[in-house]
């Protein structure tokens, strides 16, 4: 289509570019308040040209908060979670798309109402769990007097107990399922011909070579864009870790920040606190700019 | 290679019936093209034999062996689907090894089996493109060589030249058939177009509306359609139908009321019966003794060998084959006349063949003399 529109062109270049600084104008103060020292970064207004002490803000904050073995845990935090998301969300988009069997649009349904209880509604029973796995298997068999019964034959009292704070499971595990994954990935295995799931079936293959074989490779685009938004999801995530990680030593960076940022009456050290910000943030940036490409494709339907 | 027998095979969803109690016996090293209209269940019967759709009712045998609760797997048909449903992600290489790669084939075997298949239909050079890569033909190829390569007992092919431009198709169809006589294996081919089927068939199997119409060579169709819905289905352009009543001496008399003679038959007076002839059967030119059968022109298609100029006689739909020098001068009206030896006579009411004594008569046959064909 040729379309010749130069007034409309420029207003949409102006919106653009409005809506560009709007976005990268708090990256830039951040960056200019991490390389400013004390004094500077608490002049009012703060001085708008980058001062001379980058590097060494970047240093103190990395010392002071610890943030190496933080970084290693949202690492493995933000990729556990990722990671799960797209296995679970590719196998129980798998199960409803391309298997018959009873129950199959309720637990769809109920897959999907899971969206409207987002992880700040249900945090009290999720902590609780958490914190005692088998607690609701244990409530049932004490109500049913099961426990009672076991104990009367076996002799033993079954009190079964099984923590998930402060352990790497315990924030990976109660993120992994989500509905937004089960659902894109359900779009996109929609498309997916039914000839092709018979010409699977043809050449003896199972549900599992054909999902292996066919549909994970078919579906890569959709992996990355799922893989990069909940890994930027879950790096960013500040409450859950917050509750089930009470010893640092599995604290992500992204709580961990908080160290950085001074306490009321204590040493206004913002230029550290903004330095600290900049060290989190960095890995995200990579993640979005290296996957960018895959990701977008995976979002705007098929490719050709 | 293999017999298929289908006996009392019915397929319904829910309430509405796809097929009837169809039987069928298909002989080993047979080529068979199920012929019929869109949602006549032709489809739906592959879909059966190969697996992938259950049966309502009724069996299906390969070689003897009752395969209704196999696996499509298990059956030992191989399948080419309409839309050749290749894998998008692998080679041409891969999408035609990818069923013994499943049966676990190794490795240097299954590489040697692929390039021997890809070789048989000019795919060598190909191998290591994917699907998206090749034009229509040559998917159409690779969706073969994946069926060929696992040597399977039945070829099943549902419309598989459908979606191939004119010249093509052509082409693919002698390839097809070709194929055939050298794998002898055991050939079922969905189409609804006829030409597919007279050129590809042993026997052709005509269905309509979920049951069996004809089952027969291609001359059979041709020579003594079964019934008024093989005879309009089979034929480019289709037979003309013309109803009548029989008069007291046995002759047709056409709603507009023109006599014509019909075959020796044993139909009592007032009976109501189609007429049928085939556009290139009628004669143009008055009858000796009618005159009055006169065909209504209103365009005529010049096809360069031949014109076929359509019309209305006695309120029906008519065509008849005029050699293409009536092109020039397009006349209005057209006197015909219809050769007794050539008419096919069916029942009004259930549209099936009456036997006349102009059933017997075949195709002329022609005498030639046999001549070695020249070394290739």
């Amino acid at each position: 289509m040729i379309e010749r529109t130069p007034i409309l062109n420029t207003i949409t270049h102006v919106v653009l570019f409005v809506g560009f600084l709007a976005s990268i104008t708090p990256f830039v103060v951040v960056a200019i308040a991490a390389s400013h020292d004390l004094v500077a970064v608490n002049l009012v207004p703060m001085p708008m040209l980058p001062g001379g002490h980058f590097w060494e803000n970047l240093h103190t904050a990395w010392t002071t908060a610890d943030l190496g073995p933080k970084l290693v845990n949202s690492f493995i935090f933000a990729g556990g979670v990722a990671a799960g998301k797209v296995l679970i969300s590719a196998i129980t988009a798998f199960a409803i798309v391309f298997f018959r069997f009873p129950g199959r649009q309720a637990i769809f349904w109920a897959i999907f109402i899971t969206l409207m209880l987002p992880l700040e509604v249900r945090i009290v029973p999720t902590y609780a769990v958490a914190a005692d796995v088998f607690e609701p298997y244990r409530t049932i068999l004490d109500v049913t007097g099961l426990n009672g019964l076991i104990e009367s034959i076996a002799g033993v009292r079954l009190d079964l107990k099984f923590g998930l704070l402060n352990s790497y499971a315990g924030l990976i595990l109660p993120l992994v399922a989500t509905a937004t994954g089960t659902f894109l990935y359900r779009q996109f295995f929609l498309t997916i011909p039914d000839e092709l799931v018979e010409a699977a079936k043809m050449d003896g293959a199972g549900p599992i070579r054909f999902f292996v074989d066919v549909l994970l490779p078919l579906s890569r685009n959709n992996v990355a864009a799922l893989a990069t938004i909940m890994f930027l999801w879950a790096w960013n995530q500040y409450l859950w870790p917050l509750l089930v990680t009470t010893e640092p030593s599995h604290a992500t960076a992204v709580t961990e920040l908080k160290q950085l940022i001074p306490n009321v009456g204590g040493i206004p050290e913002w230029n550290i606190a903004m330095a600290g910000t900049l060290i989190v943030m960095t890995p995200t940036l990579v993640v979005v700019v290296a996957m960018q490409r895959w990701f977008v494709r995976g979002l705007i339907s098929t490719e050709k | 290679m293999a017999d298929i027998s289908l006996r009392k095979v019915a397929k319904s969803y829910g309430k509405t019936s796809v097929v009837e109690a169809l039987d069928l016996d298909i002989h080993s090293g047979e080529f068979i093209v199920v012929l019929g209209p869109s949602g006549c269940g032709k489809s739906t019967l592959l879909r059966m034999i190969a697996g992938l759709e259950e049966i309502s009712g009724g069996e299906i045998a390969i070689e003897d062996r009752v395969v209704d609760r196999l696996e499509p797997r298990e059956r030992g048909c191989a399948m080419v689907f309409q839309n050749y449903a290749l894998y998008p992600h692998m080679t041409v290489a891969d999408n035609i090894g990818y069923s013994l790669k499943v049966a676990g084939v190794p490795k240097a075997e299954r590489r040697a089996r692929i390039e021997k298949v890809a070789a048989t239909l000019a795919l060598d050079t190909l191998l290591d493109r994917r699907p998206a890569q090749l034009s229509g033909g040559q998917r159409q190829r690779v969706a073969m060589g994946r069926a060929m390569i696992r040597e399977p007992k039945v070829f099943l092919f549902d419309e598989p030249l459908s979606n191939l431009d004119a010249k093509l198709r052509v082409q693919m169809r002698i390839e097809i058939r070709k194929l055939h006589n050298r794998l002898a294996a055991t050939s079922i081919f969905v189409t609804h177009d006829q030409v597919e089927a007279m050129t590809l068939a042993d026997r052709i199997v005509v269905m309509n509306a979920g049951k069996v119409e004809q089952v027969g060579t291609p001359l059979d169709l041709w020579n003594r359609p079964a019934s008024r819905f093989v005879a309009g289905f089979v034929g480019s352009p289709p037979m003309n139908l013309v109803e009548a009543t029989i008069a007291a001496d046995g002759a047709g008399v056409l709603a507009d009321g023109t006599r014509i003679d019909l075959p020796e038959h044993r139909l009592a007076r007032d009976a109501a019966v189609i007429v049928g002839v085939r556009a290139e059967d009628v004669r143009i030119g008055p009858a000796v003794n009618d005159p009055r059968l006169v065909l209504g022109v209103e365009f005529i298609e010049r096809l360069g060998s031949a014109s076929l100029v359509h019309g209305r006689l006695a309120g029906a739909d008519f065509v008849v084959t005029a050699p293409p020098a009536l092109a020039e001068g397009a006349p209005e009206g057209l006197a015909l006349t219809l050769p007794v030896d050539r008419l096919h006579l069916f029942d009004a009411v259930d549209g099936r063949r009456i036997e006349t004594d102009a059933s017997s008569v075949e195709a002329l046959p022609i005498a030639f003399e046999t001549v070695a064909a020249p070394a290739l």
